[in-house]
């Protein structure tokens, strides 16, 4: 029986981490020299590990599925980074984007975890600035910032809209100076597809080079997942199409506890599904619902052009069902509301799925000028997916699958469940809770791995300086690759009639529905069910052209594909177990009379925790509970 | 909207390419490049053939991981557009499209239209970084940065390493990429200080990968999908002519 | 690299093309400057002082030298740089590229080819002779006596077409070359570059039709 112990330390919340850091046990430099470190995924957890880990000496391993490791996809984040600098002077601490996250992740994520992120957010920029991350600055020299959704100050640093893209090429250059020490060995271009057990703790993976199909055994004193989140299930999402949750999946099956899984955002602003061949959804800024205004037609089947349709034919429905927030309502009331339009019926363009975002009002008011100077970036990248001007004719959105909250269950430490094996960045379940805040993924994700994890491995490996460098001439080695070869040989075998990405449509479309904006127990119980037939169909009729032992991006595909039936009933399952609504998690039977979450406090202060029980099986739900010492719940509310 | 497609077909680096022909019919004008392509393979894949291989990955024109060659021009036909980016529309009904990989020594190919750019990552463990460990930074705002000289570092460091100015270039020169980095940081009081000695090891590194030498024609400029500007060239030739006449001698 | 120094550099190709192409510029200034007093009209008299000042300066004989070397450099790495381009791709595109370039900056191997057979022509008829490597002719009674040769020469249309289509050939490359010198020293900034660029255009005319008029005035007009 697992037991979870989530090791947050005694003290004050202020005082917890740096307390706990003076106590964590070191390595000497010789000794690091003999420690193998392996790291999964090269975004910003996985670089920014990699790198603290080589300068510290340790020999580190660092594995991308990527050609390159400025690729993964942190690249995309937009907005900006989270830091409680306080540079405005408008009254920002550590406490107060500690509160904010807690509260904004509708008071489902630990304490000390939450206000450890904020703590370390100031170190995160100071470093950034230092690698030479061009931040956009105001006429003084100093870093500028902007607000974001939700929070009364102004603490989000930023570049234009690409800061995801320059923190990750920040990390990326530290990576590549570890490297270029020697420090670091990068292997691009390998799916981990197992992890490796020895005697109970984790000791290396089983990686497949995808350019000669060839397996691979890597040995470690310690492994590191930072293989991001598993948004793709859905098929699409904001994520890069190669972004995928098997490595972390393959540490779930060997004993590493599943945290929190139906909690995934959904952004409530990306260009909707345009044909039936759409493979990604492109997310267009939250803030365009300052200026534009959101409709659909009153009448279904709705042939008029929008800009033909009258006034009085137009149902601007956030301004009818929250007067007092019109378009500014949160992003989940906005996606729930576009999705219930759409619907009962009433959504616009070919698929019936979007609902016009208005500019007209804005234009005639403020004059096209100040809206280009607004948005025009964003208004240009609209017209280069869709074709369409949106200063002449509204823009389509629709809500899209975005980030998830939940992932691998981890400690203080941020060491899941199976000893030696730690969880950073969007693969860990930890300090978001129900609901993440915009700019703070970047945060958590370089805060993890350059200042958490770098001390916290250390207590961990403290204890393996005697354990000699392994070869991977073990028996564990030996079956863990089988395993794997086996694995391929299955999904090679069938040779069926349908392709793979049909396969992943229809799975995503069946988790949309059943485990997307809003969730229903008989919705959810359905969802199983059919991703338990479609899963079997999978099996019998899945076409894999091309050999195992080749370049084959359809057995990549595949692969990671039939990891997504499990981990998608994985989220059905904790979304029918938790009977509350809560942040991303809107279960219709638990709504206020307004149609607000409700959250359960009494009963659902807790982390879900599962246990792989085997395919097809009811997972072993632990409960890790939340205390909260520091903070008052409260109700989200928003009037 | 009906294409004929012709693509390049290689098994793999030891066998012979050659050119296929296809048609593909029913593509919807709203069809990104990419989706039309995944819904050929799809096809391809259903009639026992063997899928075109080609990288992608976000989707968003942010990763750089497509690249393809179309009708001429790396990215296609569009100014600052990544090959994701790119849309059905802005092709003609019938047309006939070509699609190759990146050509260049310094990028050998993998399998269609898949190459090994992995050149350009040798570059920048060469230098493209700041020597810097974490923890030893201080307060960010102790260094003020002009705001004219931050933005143009960003301007130059927004690069996604997709190569398409090695392919445009006739001479597959990479001055375009490793100016970019050459010159975000020496324009930056963080990399300033080790300027010199950066130039100097990614250039060196850059001539070793086998890309060509500038002949300054600018077809880089003209087809990055980020429109980075050979102002970073020029910028690059200075600091590589300082290094050279003006740093000591080890 | 460093250890090897300063010649095998990419970038010192770069260097070494552009300022022997700048003084070579420097000097098509003045070698007009001095054609263009053919055109005085007084049976070359204020040519012959000039060109015999110019025989005469020890300083000019030195530059003659320079010249050369600053030729041979030129030539010599435009090779270089071509042969190691062609290689960079081994195997080109089936479509003819069609990224926005200057049809010049893209030919300019091929230009320098055609100023490089030009080049070769003109040295046989006035420089040679100077040498003693080739017989005088139309008249000429010293080596140095330039005038009555070149009224020689131009007096055969072929010659005159072939020295204006050269010249203008020569202008293309100048149209390029010009702004591409200031780039390859990294003097390329948003402020003066469409300036230089003018410059550039305005000079790369100037020689052309300059050195154009020469023989077409002695074909037709004298």
């Amino acid at each position: 029986m697992i037991k979870l112990d989530s090791k947050i330390p005694q003290g004050p919340l202020a005082d917890k981490w740096s307390n706990y850091k003076t106590q964590l046990r070191l390595v000497s430099p010789a000794n690091k020299k003999k420690l193998d470190v392996i790291v999964v995924g090269t975004g910003l957890s996985g670089a920014s590990s990699a790198s603290a880990l080589g300068e510290l000496g340790y020999n580190v391993k660092v594995f991308c599925f990527q050609d390159s490791s400025r690729r993964a996809h942190s690249v995309a984040a937009q907005g900006g980074i989270n830091a409680a600098k306080n540079y405005k002077n408008d009254g920002d601490s550590v406490y107060r984007l500690f509160y904010d996250m807690i509260k904004g992740g509708d008071f489902r994520a630990r304490e000390a975890n939450v206000y450890r992120a904020a703590e370390v957010s100031n170190l995160v920029i100071d470093h950034f600035s230092a690698l030479g991350v061009p931040f956009a600055r105001d006429y003084g020299g100093g870093l500028d910032t902007r607000s974001f959704g939700g929070v009364q100050v102004s603490r989000t640093f930023y570049a234009k809209g690409q800061t995801g893209q320059q923190c990750l090429l920040g990390t990326y250059s530290s990576l590549n100076r570890q490297i270029a020490k020697g420090n670091v060995t990068l292997y691009t271009r390998r799916d981990m597809l197992d992890l490796v057990m020895v005697d109970g703790k984790a000791r290396g993976i089983i990686t497949r080079n995808l350019l000669t199909g060839e397996l691979e055994r890597h040995a470690a004193h310690a492994v590191v997942l930072a293989t991001g989140g598993y948004g793709t299930v859905f098929y699409l999402s904001t994520l890069a199409l190669g972004s995928n949750s098997s490595a972390a999946w393959a540490a779930h099956k060997k004993g590493a506890l599943f945290a929190n899984p139906s909690f995934i955002q959904i952004h409530p602003t990306s260009i909707p599904v345009l044909n039936d061949y759409q493979s990604k959804l492109t997310l267009m800024s939250e803030s365009l619902r300052n200026d534009g205004r959101v409709w659909v037609p009153k009448e279904k089947d709705e042939k008029r052009k929008p800009n033909e349709i009258p006034e009085d034919d137009r149902d601007y429905y956030l301004e009818r069902r929250y007067p007092a927030f019109g378009n500014l309502v949160p992003r989940d009331v906005a996606s729930r509301a576009a999705k219930e339009r759409c619907d009962a019926g009433y959504g616009v363009g070919d698929t019936g799925l979007s609902v016009y975002l208005d500019f007209k009002d804005a234009i005639n008011k403020q004059g096209e000028k100040v809206i280009a100077d607004k948005y025009g970036n964003l208004f240009e990248m609209y017209e280069k997916i869709t074709g369409i001007n949106p200063y002449k004719e509204p823009m389509r959105i629709y809500p899209a699958g975005h980030y998830t909250m939940g992932g691998l269950w981890v400690d203080y430490n941020l060491m899941t469940t199976i000893p030696g094996l730690y969880s950073v960045g969007e693969s860990n379940f930890s300090d978001h809770g129900a609901n993440r805040l915009g700019a703070s993924s970047l945060m958590q994700c370089s805060g993890d791995g350059y200042f958490i994890l770098p001390y916290t491995i250390g207590d961990y490996l403290a204890d393996e300086i005697r354990t000699p460098r392994f070869t991977t001439d073990t028996p564990e080695f030996e079956q863990a690759e089988k395993e794997v070869k086996d694995r391929i040989a299955r999904v090679m075998a069938v040779n069926g009639t349908q392709t793979v990405t049909s396969f992943h449509k229809r799975l995503g479309k069946i988790l949309w529905d059943s485990c997307g904006m809003v969730r229903s127990k008989e919705g959810l119980e359905k969802g199983i069910e059919l991703l338990n037939q479609l899963e079997e169909e999978f099996w019998k009729e899945v076409k894999v052209p091309g050999t195992a032992d080749d370049y084959n991006q359809e057995l990549e595909k595949a692969l990671r594909v039939a990891d997504f039936f499990e981990v998608g009933r994985l989220m059905c399952q904790d979304a029918l177990d938790r009977n509350e609504s809560c942040g991303a998690h809107f279960r219709e039977e638990y709504q206020t009379p307004q149609g607000e979450a409700q959250r359960n406090d009494a009963e659902y202060a807790f982390v879900s925790a599962y246990e792989y029980a085997g395919n097809q099986k009811t997972p072993v739900l632990h409960k890790e509970p939340l205390v909260f010492e520091n903070v008052e719940l409260k109700e989200r509310s928003y009037k | 909207m009906n294409f004929k497609l012709k693509i390049w077909r290689q098994k793999n680096a030891a066998t012979k390419g050659k050119f296929e022909d296809y048609n593909i019919t029913d593509v919807s004008s709203e069809m990104s490049f990419l989706q039309m392509l995944d819904y050929f393979n799809d096809k391809l894949i259903l009639d026992g053939g063997d899928p075109v291989h080609f990288e992608h990955d976000c989707r968003e024109g942010i990763c750089g991981s497509c690249g393809l060659y179309i009708n001429g021009r790396p990215h296609g036909p569009l100014k600052n557009t990544t090959t994701c980016e790119l849309h059905m529309r802005e092709f003609e009904d019938g047309s006939t499209i070509v699609i190759e990989p990146w050509r260049s020594k310094a990028f050998p190919l993998i399998k269609d239209l898949v190459v090994d750019r992995s050149s350009f990552d040798e570059v920048m463990f060469a230098g493209g970084f700041v020597n810097i460990n974490t923890g030893g930074a201080q307060d960010a705002n102790t260094t003020p940065i002009n705001k004219k000289i931050s933005d143009r570092a960003f301007d130059a460091a927004v690069c996604i390493g997709c190569g398409a100015c090695v392919a445009a270039c006739k001479n597959s020169s990479a001055m375009l990429f490793v100016s970019a980095k050459v010159s975000q940081f020496a324009m930056l009081p963080q990399g300033k200080t080790e300027a010199t000695e950066r130039v100097e090891k990614m250039v060196a590194k850059m001539d070793e990968m086998g890309f060509g030498y500038c002949s300054n024609t600018y077809a880089c400029e003209f087809d990055c999908p980020k429109g980075i500007s050979v102002e970073f060239i020029a910028q690059m030739n200075r600091e590589f002519f300082s290094a050279k006449v003006c740093s000591h001698k080890k | 690299m460093s250890k090897k120094g300063f010649s095998i550099a990419s970038l010192s190709h770069k260097y070494i093309m552009a300022a022997a192409g700048a003084f070579l510029m420097l000097f098509l200034v003045m070698h007009l400057t001095t054609n263009l007093l053919l055109l005085a009209g007084d049976e070359g008299a204020k040519f012959n002082e000039a060109v015999d000042f110019l025989l005469t300066n020890p300083l000019i004989k030195i530059m003659e030298y320079v010249l050369f070397a600053g030729f041979i450099l030129h030539i010599i790495l435009g090779v270089v740089i071509q042969l190691h381009n062609r290689r960079s791709r081994p195997v080109g595109y089936h479509v003819t590229p069609k990224s926005g370039t200057s049809t010049f900056s893209r030919f300019m191997f091929h230009s320098g080819i055609i100023i490089l057979i030009f080049l070769l022509l003109h040295l046989y008829h006035f420089f040679f002779v100077k040498l003693g490597l080739v017989p005088m002719y139309g008249g000429a009674e010293e080596r140095h006596e330039f005038f009555p040769m070149l009224v020689y020469v131009f007096k055969n249309p072929w010659m005159v077409a072939i020295y204006v289509v050269s010249v203008i050939v020569l202008g293309f490359h100048l149209k390029h070359a010009f702004q591409s010198a200031f780039q390859s020293f990294g003097l390329n900034h948003n402020k003066y570059m469409p300036g230089i660029k003018a410059v550039g255009t305005i000079y790369a005319i100037a020689i052309s039709i300059g050195f154009s008029v020469i023989p077409l005035y002695f074909y037709f007009i004298y």
